[in-house]
């Protein structure tokens, strides 16, 4: 059957048409999507990349509540000036519990994929509450409502629980303990601290905002000090096999 | 008008169906209001319990006063109308949070609201993109092709009240995606920000958008389906896949407004950015492609162009839209394979859409001299000069090196406003700007003069936008990779972001502008639908009558 043909039959049928259109449009996705649930360079697992911590992930939902994303890429490509500036190109394993992915698609600040360990938390406080008095060029947003809004912590047990579900790595014990670890992870004097690092390595542990509450600053500042410092780049190396495919 | 009583039809059908679906929203938005532990979505709530109560008593008080009658041998008409209102509104509200962000970016010491975090760029911005992509062009997109269906089939459309079901589904769907935005309920993917049961509410309404266009289709009395219709057919289809597949996500509570995706990381990148590059595909193109096909060769007197080529450029530009998404992620984690199948198809698009832009623009063939005396359709006109001009520069960008350049700046802003104010926006003026008279049966609009009058304050105001976020874009790009002789970074970020400066104002002034236009519109429409100036009521009986709707359905249908 000539192509117009194939055209004239559909052009005189409204559900053929409709058919017609939904075959043709689904090809793409198909070949792009559908691989990547399967082939090693996307589902690879990088020693250190591990889920977040519930203080952790508490401060991603605040990140995505308030649009950084937006404005902020949470991915360094493999281009010199970018190395030079951010450090060590992303791996698509530092983003494997991003749900969303933290990608972005404009810099109207910098990229964030290794802010983590590169400010003090005093500084993240000062920055955030008015970004103006620390960068006077900034032009972003001041954060100043996180220092007064206390963090709800007692919902964060059915977010990991929600995760956990969707194929995360956290076991019955971190979704039990939720609540408990983010007063663990504010509190240095705990002694529960060597259960929670055994849970979630290279976690920090501090009062970030240095106030007695638990505040929503807390949370964010602890999202982003562990931001792109899960994987350690002085051990990883990108030309073994395992990693070079 | 009288009509004969015998063919006066109930919309029954639609009715308890319709009441079923509001009936049970009702009682989940009771169980989150009283059962549900999650604060930020309380007001959501409410505002879901109070629009399916009035629905509820909209359905109950009609029937009970057989309001819900219609002449089945006449075009839906007031659902149309309802729909350019809506248009008009959103588009101002849209477009003024536009300015309003683009404000603070150039003067972000006095327009940041300090402690007032639902002023904040991060929380407006979405509002923005949603108010506009999903409040203006949409529903424009469900009027005119309302409009284009039934005049191009030949008959009313199907399911009685399910076109109204649409049209307040589509407002509700808006007003509580945008409320959320302000309050922090956003599910963080771009052009894809309501939450889980705002997703579910839209897949219904969309789903019963689909059905009411496929019915009418199927009722034609037209032998073949015109063109217009193949292009809105293939935004409504693709868009219900697009959005069910991108918002795949597992809510945290059942009575709670937070949920996380399925796919995570590269897979949720991929997925995410397949839908946001075809929901530019799909709704800003083939929806608004549907409305160029229409109204170009109707304002303009001329049939279209090319049958052949529309039917080339139709099938090849939706077979390789849907491939363009990776063009999003040059350079990232994404395997390199798909990046480059993204680039490939990217560029290959510019063929076929190009297709559409010569259709279009020679379509006025014959009919060049009326660019100069008819703004309107001069408006179209431009918007497809506009439309070719954004597909140029957008497989150019989808182009890996050049992508490593203008990936992450204004540049990407620039461009999709080329699209948006200058294609769509544009489209939509001139789409309006011919069915407010047809629609309100009025000889002409309130004042050319002020369309004039809108369509140099939208090109100008658009100049200043695209060349601003050009110059800032490309000098951004070159200023984060610039080294000096010595071989290190040459600038520190924030010297980039200050030298964007003078750019940001030049943009919020094109921004006004175009803004100012769409006052200017507003007011003309209004004044057209009260009948003032040029804008002489036409009555029933008068010969001219027909002329607006000339391919109205003749009288001798009522015989049937």
């Amino acid at each position: 059957m000539k192509i117009s043909k194939l055209h004239d039959f559909m052009e005189t049928r409204s559900f053929a048409l409709m058919v017609g259109i939904l075959l043709t449009v689904m090809v793409g996705g198909i070949v792009q999507i559908a691989p990547l649930f399967y082939i090693d360079s996307t589902i690879e697992e990088v020693e250190g990349v591990r889920p977040y911590s519930p203080l952790e992930l508490a401060g991603q939902d605040i990140y995505v509540r308030e649009g950084c994303y937006l404005c902020h890429s949470q991915m360094i490509r493999p281009l010199r000036d970018e190395i030079e500036r951010y450090g060590h190109y992303s791996l698509a394993a530092e983003s494997m519990y991003d749900r969303p992915f933290q990608w972005g698609s404009k810099r109207t600040g910098p990229d964030l994929a290794r802010v983590g360990g590169k400010y003090t938390d005093d500084w993240h406080v000062f920055h955030l509450t008015n970004p103006r008095a620390v960068v006077p060029d900034s032009v972003m947003p001041p954060y100043a409502f996180l220092n007064d809004k206390k963090l709800n912590a007692k919902l964060i047990g059915a977010h990991l629980a929600a995760k956990k579900a969707i194929g995360e790595p956290y076991t019955d014990e971190m979704v039990a303990l939720a609540e408990a670890d983010i007063y663990t992870q504010v509190d240095p004097d705990s002694d529960d601290i060597d259960a929670f690092l055994a849970r979630y390595p290279k976690a920090q542990v501090r009062n970030f905002d240095a106030q007695p509450e638990i505040t929503e600053m807390d949370a964010l500042i602890a999202y982003l000090q562990i931001i792109g410092t899960m994987v350690d780049f002085d051990e990883y190396q990108a030309n073994i096999n395992d990693n070079a495919r | 008008m009288s009509v004969n009583p015998s063919i006066i039809k109930r919309a029954n059908g639609a009715i308890l169906p319709i009441g079923i679906i509001c009936v049970l929203g009702f009682i989940w938005a009771v169980l989150v209001a009283s059962r549900g532990v999650d604060p930020v979505i309380k007001p959501h709530a409410y505002m879901y319990i109070f629009a399916f109560a009035l629905a509820i008593f909209a359905l109950v008080y009609g029937v009970m006063q057989n309001k819900f009658v219609y002449n089945p041998y006449e075009y839906d008409d007031n659902v149309i109308k309802a729909g350019v209102i809506a248009t008009i509104i959103w588009g101002v509200a849209g477009m003024t949070i536009g300015v309003l962000i683009a404000f603070q970016l150039a003067y972000p010491q006095i327009m940041d609201a300090t402690g007032l975090s639902w002023l904040n760029f991060g929380r407006l911005r979405p509002l923005h993109t949603s108010g506009v992509i999903f409040g203006f062009g949409g529903n424009a997109l469900i009027a005119t092709s309302f409009y284009t269906v039934q005049r191009t089939c030949r008959t009313r459309l199907a399911g009685g009240m399910w076109p109204w079901f649409v049209f307040w589904g589509w407002q509700l769907v808006l007003v509580i995606a945008g409320t959320g935005y302000l309050m922090g309920i956003t599910h963080g993917q771009e052009y894809a920000e309501p939450e889980w049961y705002v997703d579910i509410w839209l897949t219904i309404v969309w789903v019963a958008y689909l059905a009411v266009f496929m019915m009418t289709l199927a009722k034609r009395k037209e032998k073949h389906i015109y063109v217009s219709n193949w292009f809105y057919l293939s935004f409504i289809v693709t868009i219900a896949m697009l959005h069910i597949v991108n918002n795949v996500a597992l809510p945290v509570d059942w009575l709670g407004a937070k949920s996380y995706s399925l796919a995570a990381g590269v897979q949720n990148a991929m997925t995410q950015w397949w839908y946001g590059h075809n929901a530019v595909g799909f709704f800003l193109t083939t929806g608004f492609l549907g409305m160029m096909y229409y109204f170009i060769p109707k304002r303009a007197e001329r049939p279209v162009y090319s049958y052949r080529l529309s039917i080339v450029h139709f099938w090849t530009v939706i077979f390789i839209y849907i491939w363009a998404g990776p063009h999003h992620l040059h350079y990232t984690a994404l395997p390199q394979w798909t990046q480059t199948l993204g680039m490939v198809f990217s560029v290959m698009l510019w063929m076929p859409s190009w297709g559409g832009m010569i259709n279009g623009l020679m379509t006025l063939s014959g009919a060049w001299d009326k660019l100069r005396t008819d703004p309107v359709l001069r408006l179209l006109a431009v918007s497809v000069a506009f439309y070719g001009m954004a597909t140029f520069e957008g497989p150019l960008m989808a182009i890996r090196y050049i992508n490593a350049l203008s990936h992450y700046t204004d540049w990407t802003i620039g461009h999709v406003h080329a699209g948006a104010l200058g294609w769509n926006g544009m489209v939509t003026f001139g789409a309006l700007y011919c069915m407010v008279p047809w629609l309100w049966k009025k000889k002409n609009l309130y004042s050319l003069q002020m369309v004039e009058w809108h369509f140099w304050l939208s090109t100008i105001g658009i100049i200043f936008y695209i060349t601003a976020m050009w110059v800032s874009g490309i000098m951004q790009g070159l200023m984060w990779r610039a080294y000096t002789d010595l071989g290190f970074l040459e600038y520190s970020f924030i010297e980039t972001v200050k030298a964007m400066h003078p750019y940001y104002i030049i943009r919020a002034v094109g921004g006004t502008m175009y803004l100012l236009g769409m006052f200017v519109m507003a007011y003309n429409v209004w004044q057209t639908i009260k009948g003032r100036g040029d804008a002489v009521s036409l009555t029933d009986e008068a010969p001219t009558a027909r002329k607006p709707a000339v391919d109205a359905i003749p009288e001798l249908a009522l015989g049937e």
